[in-house]
């Protein structure tokens, strides 16, 4: 019997048919990102979104972004399940204040060097000792996320480019889409 | 049954009832909020997740919800998780730098008093 490389006639079904209870066909959308040895991602995932909402959103990308939308969801189905009341919104809060809390001893530590370079260089150079933050493709979400009425404010967010977040996806443990390490 | 239907039950097309889960999170002033968190959760989803949790946390779910949902709209592949990742890359540049800076600053205090010191010789 012929099998595809998406298909499951003959091995095990996917860990999303699996759960719904049902044959895994050839084609399965599902297939290819919830392997049967990963039963708990799609559980997650349907608790949170819903088999019928997650097959939308996939059929709406290309095949090639589905992969890294199915972790995306599959991070925030997780997170949703830990935390239930704010999910991934929290570890936003908590890294937005880590970020404000950087920026304020980077400001410290450049008014120091500032001090340091007065009383021991020539006027001329000091500018070369402080160390100014290079420009960062995304501002912080200011002030830190009001969890009551306000809507996100993101800039400079592509919209579903996919692939614009290489360097750091929480699922890929520090290695950058181009196969760097942090 | 509420004289206004709120933003939840005008959109599902159904009666709102007087203890309708949704009412408080979602006025019908605002339809859009609701519209996005139907369409990225589904209404019985976010109703099982608002039962499952005290009164008293609703509303803090609620706009969780509706800021992940916006976020998924925006970007259908990354969503919110597209934001925890420009974070944390922000983090690591910002701690690289600092840790720049204080070895400059490490440099600069030994010169200092280099040069006290040999300021008394």
């Amino acid at each position: 019997m012929a099998s595809s490389s998406s298909s499951n006639t003959y091995n095990s079904p996917c860990a999303a048919c699996k759960f719904l209870r049902r044959k895994c066909m050839p084609g399965c959308i599902f297939a290819p990102y919830f392997p049967p040895e990963e039963p708990h991602k799609f559980a997650n995932v349907h608790k949170i979104f819903g088999a019928s909402n997650v097959t939308k959103l996939l059929n709406e990308l290309l095949p090639h972004q589905r992969e890294d939308a199915v972790n995306s969801l599959a991070y925030e189905a997780e997170a949703r399940v830990r935390d239930p009341v704010y999910g991934c919104v929290g570890a936003i809060s908590y890294l937005q204040r880590q970020v404000h809390r950087l920026q304020k001893e980077l400001d410290a530590a450049n008014a120091d060097l500032v001090h340091y370079g007065l009383s021991t260089s020539t006027p001329g150079n000091v500018v070369d000792l402080v160390f100014q933050p290079q420009p960062l493709p995304l501002q912080p979400l200011n002030p830190v996320y009001r969890l009551s009425g306000a809507s996100p404010v993101m800039t400079q967010q592509p919209r579903g480019t996919g692939g614009s977040y290489g360097t750091f996806l929480p699922w890929n443990n520090g290695h950058d889409q181009q196969g760097g390490n942090m | 049954m509420n004289p206004k239907r709120c933003a939840a039950c005008r959109y599902l097309r159904r009666r709102c009832p007087k203890d309708c889960v949704f009412s408080p999170y979602f006025p019908p002033n605002n339809p859009e909020k609701f519209a996005c968190v139907h369409r990225i959760y589904g209404a019985g989803n976010v109703s099982k997740m608002l039962q499952q949790l005290p009164v008293q946390t609703r509303a803090e779910v609620v706009e969780s919800l509706c800021f992940e949902a916006t976020c998924r709209i925006e970007d259908p592949v990354y969503g919110c998780v597209g934001i925890i990742s420009l974070l944390q890359t922000q983090i690591q540049k910002t701690e690289n730098l600092l840790a720049r800076t204080q070895a400059e600053i490490a440099v600069a205090q030994t010169k200092h008093s280099q040069n006290q010191h040999s300021e008394f010789m």
